[in-house]
């Protein structure tokens, strides 16, 4: 972790990028809070402009329309109520009363929460609660309402379950930090008593690092894949020279430390994050442990793509990488060798490769402690998407085969919807806004909340798209909002898409599809526009391919009148 | 530990929080003779030496300093 003198510094240095907004609001002073987190998003990259509030001026901020907070247009508001504040609150309560407080500062966060929402469009970066358990039972406390202890507990719960119901509201877990240091690192009695500041200084960095890390992955910077070594890194020892019999998973040996990392894994697979498999061994060799070891946990089948042979790793891993199509920064690379890593990371900078301990022992607690997964949302179609890669890989063989891409993609058997956005679908579309970088014309991210707005708006117009064919069923794989912004002209605010589908007619039948609803709402005009961002360079060209003209630099327009329908092989259902 | 070479480091420390490559401390320096030395960077520079040093101060050590030479003679007597 960066010390704290580094962050308070590096909070004052400039950062390239597109500028992000976040103002934080306490009940406590936040100065050396704003200051890590500014450092932090610094030293990590991220242009992030962090401006505090005054000291204890929460309700005054949010209430007052022509505030500083509001002024400041911030993309995320940061609410942090400091447990030793509360603990305060709860002691000046009449014993009879402190049953209720949990609840009560619960709807003092609600409170917020609604003023915020009516007043500008910040998401809402919610601190959670760190503890305080002053022992006043003793162990029984966690059943007595007056206790603090089992407010604050309370008080955590029944934030993650608000949360959960609302739109927008994001928690950062700042007792996992507290549990993680300990309360002799977390807190620092001195400190506080002499300075008021109610953390240890040096904890800051790492509560700061959960605020980044929520922010980021709201920003759509997420971990997709993971890349695994397997000697020594998924079992203990080297199948090519210890057999079948001899590697460590299981009960063999240190097996138990392996065995663990593979329940890891899969859980994650199990979650939406890929798995690969990118190891120096022959093929044969290499998959003989899923196959035929009974303890082994992960088998061939969560496995997105296997590459095992003597290649260099680099090579394989842009081999892996140009296969499932994502970004090098959503991968992150597990090997035991340090050798293999730094090869890895000096070759493709981009890719996460965590510096695991020597001790696999300590492989796991590592890799947690580093928060590489985190996320903005989660939705059940996140669960098969191992199973969307590998029918993948399936067609990509029976491509092969086809003397023509068109005898191919008649053969796909290809059939498509298209819909106007629905509840059931809201959190796919948010999630959809924030990860796609590649295939995305504007790049706009839009949370749960903002999509809900938008379908319910008349003046917008909203698709989202299916794509099925007899290897299996894509999902919903594009999302396409246009703002009427009037009577004639429709402006495409939002077209994105799934990598997995390119190429095979979807593009065109997303185009048929948009210019048809515009027509039927008696618009004479498509406008569009192209953002170009670092990632987004293969769609540059796309309205020029689908017949729109160019009117300036990345500005389409398309007239509806003199439009030819574009040939496709996915029928519409 | 020799009592210059506590200075000497105590030196190192506060020239990187304060930014100031050729900032010289010594025993009669105060708060006001340093720019930027203020509540809050002072917090800071006392959880650098407390890192430094791997000492903790007790709260009347802190709240009792009235010169550099005082904060050297405290950290002094918690390495003895």
């Amino acid at each position: 972790m960066y010390r704290f003198r580094e962050l308070t510094k590096a909070a004052k240095k400039e950062t390239d990028g597109k500028e992000f907004r976040l103002a934080v609001l306490g009940n406590c002073a936040t100065q050396f809070f704003s200051q890590c987190i500014a450092g932090y998003a610094h030293l990590e990259g991220m242009n992030l402009k962090v401006h505090d509030a005054d000291y204890d001026q929460i309700e005054a901020q949010l209430l007052d329309p022509s505030s500083e907070t509001y002024g400041y247009d911030p993309d995320y508001i940061l609410i942090y109520l400091a447990t030793d504040r509360l603990y305060e609150d709860f002691m000046s309560l009449a014993v009879k009363e402190r049953e209720g407080f949990a609840d009560s500062v619960l709807a003092r966060l609600s409170s917020f929460w609604g003023m915020i929402g009516e007043k500008c469009r910040a998401k809402i970066i919610q601190m959670g609660f760190s503890e305080i358990d002053d022992r006043a039972f003793g162990n029984f406390g966690n059943r007595v309402p007056v206790s603090f202890v089992y407010q604050i507990r309370r008080l955590n719960w029944l934030l993650e379950e608000a949360a959960a119901t609302r739109a927008g509201i994001y928690p950062v877990d700042i007792l996992s930090v507290q549990t993680a240091l300990g309360n002799e690192r977390f807190y620092d009695p001195v400190l506080y008593y002499n300075a008021k500041v109610n953390i240890a200084l040096d904890s800051w960095g790492y509560v700061a690092k959960q605020v980044y890390d929520v922010i980021n992955a709201l920003q759509g910077h997420t971990k997709k894949c993971v890349i695994l070594d397997l000697d020594n890194t998924l079992w203990g020892g080297v199948i090519g020279d210890d057999g079948l019999s001899g590697i460590e998973i299981g009960e063999l040996g240190r097996g138990h430390v392996f065995t663990d990392l593979q329940l890891y894994l899969k859980q994650l697979k199990d979650r939406g994050i890929l798995l690969a498999v990118c190891s120096k061994n022959n093929e044969d060799t290499a998959r003989e442990p899923f196959l035929s070891h009974e303890e082994m946990v992960l088998r061939l089948s969560d496995f997105a793509i296997f590459v095992a042979n003597w290649e260099d790793k680099a090579s394989n891993i842009r081999y892996i990488r140009d296969t499932l199509n994502i970004g090098m920064d959503s991968l992150v690379f597990i090997d035991d060798n340090p050798f293999e890593r730094n090869l890895v990371r000096s070759m493709i900078p981009e890719i996460c490769v965590p510096e695991l301990p020597e001790d696999p022992a300590r492989y796991l607690s590592y890799l947690q402690s580093l928060n590489l997964f985190e996320t903005a949302s989660y939705s059940s179609e996140d669960a098969d998407r191992t199973g969307m890669y590998q029918a993948e890989a399936k067609r990509r063989e029976s491509e092969a085969s086809f003397a023509s891409i068109d005898d191919y993609l008649i053969s796909l058997d290809m059939e498509g919807t298209a819909s106007p956005f629905d509840e059931l679908h809201y959190p796919r579309i948010a999630q959809l806004t924030q990860r796609s970088n590649q295939f995305n014309l504007r790049t706009v991210r839009y949370t749960e909340e903002d999509i809900e707005r938008i379908a319910s708006d008349e003046r917008y117009v909203t698709l989202y798209y299916t794509l099925r064919d007899r290897f299996g069923d894509h999902g919903l794989v594009s999302v396409v909002i246009m703002e009427k912004r009037s009577a004639e002209e429709f402006f495409v605010d939002t077209w994105l898409m799934s990598c997995r589908v390119l190429k095979r007619g979807m593009e065109e039948f997303i185009i048929n599809r948009m210019v048809e609803e515009a027509s039927r709402r008696g618009a004479l005009r498509i406008k569009a526009e192209y953002i170009p961002t670092p990632k987004n360079k293969m769609v540059e060209h796309i309205y020029d391919e689908m017949g729109f003209d160019c009117t300036g630099e990345g500005l389409y327009s398309l007239e509806i009148g003199s439009f030819n329908k574009m040939k496709t092989y996915i029928r519409e259902n | 530990m020799e009592r210059e070479e506590v200075m000497e480091k105590v030196t190192e420390i506060a020239r990187d929080i304060f930014d100031d490559d050729e900032l010289e401390l010594d025993d009669e320096t105060i708060a006001a003779d340093v720019d930027g030395w203020d509540s809050l960077t002072h917090l800071s520079l006392m959880n650098e030496i407390e890192n430094e040093f791997e000492i903790k101060f007790e709260m009347k050590e802190v709240q009792g300093l009235n010169n550099v030479g005082e904060l050297v003679d405290v950290i002094m007597e918690r390495l003895s």
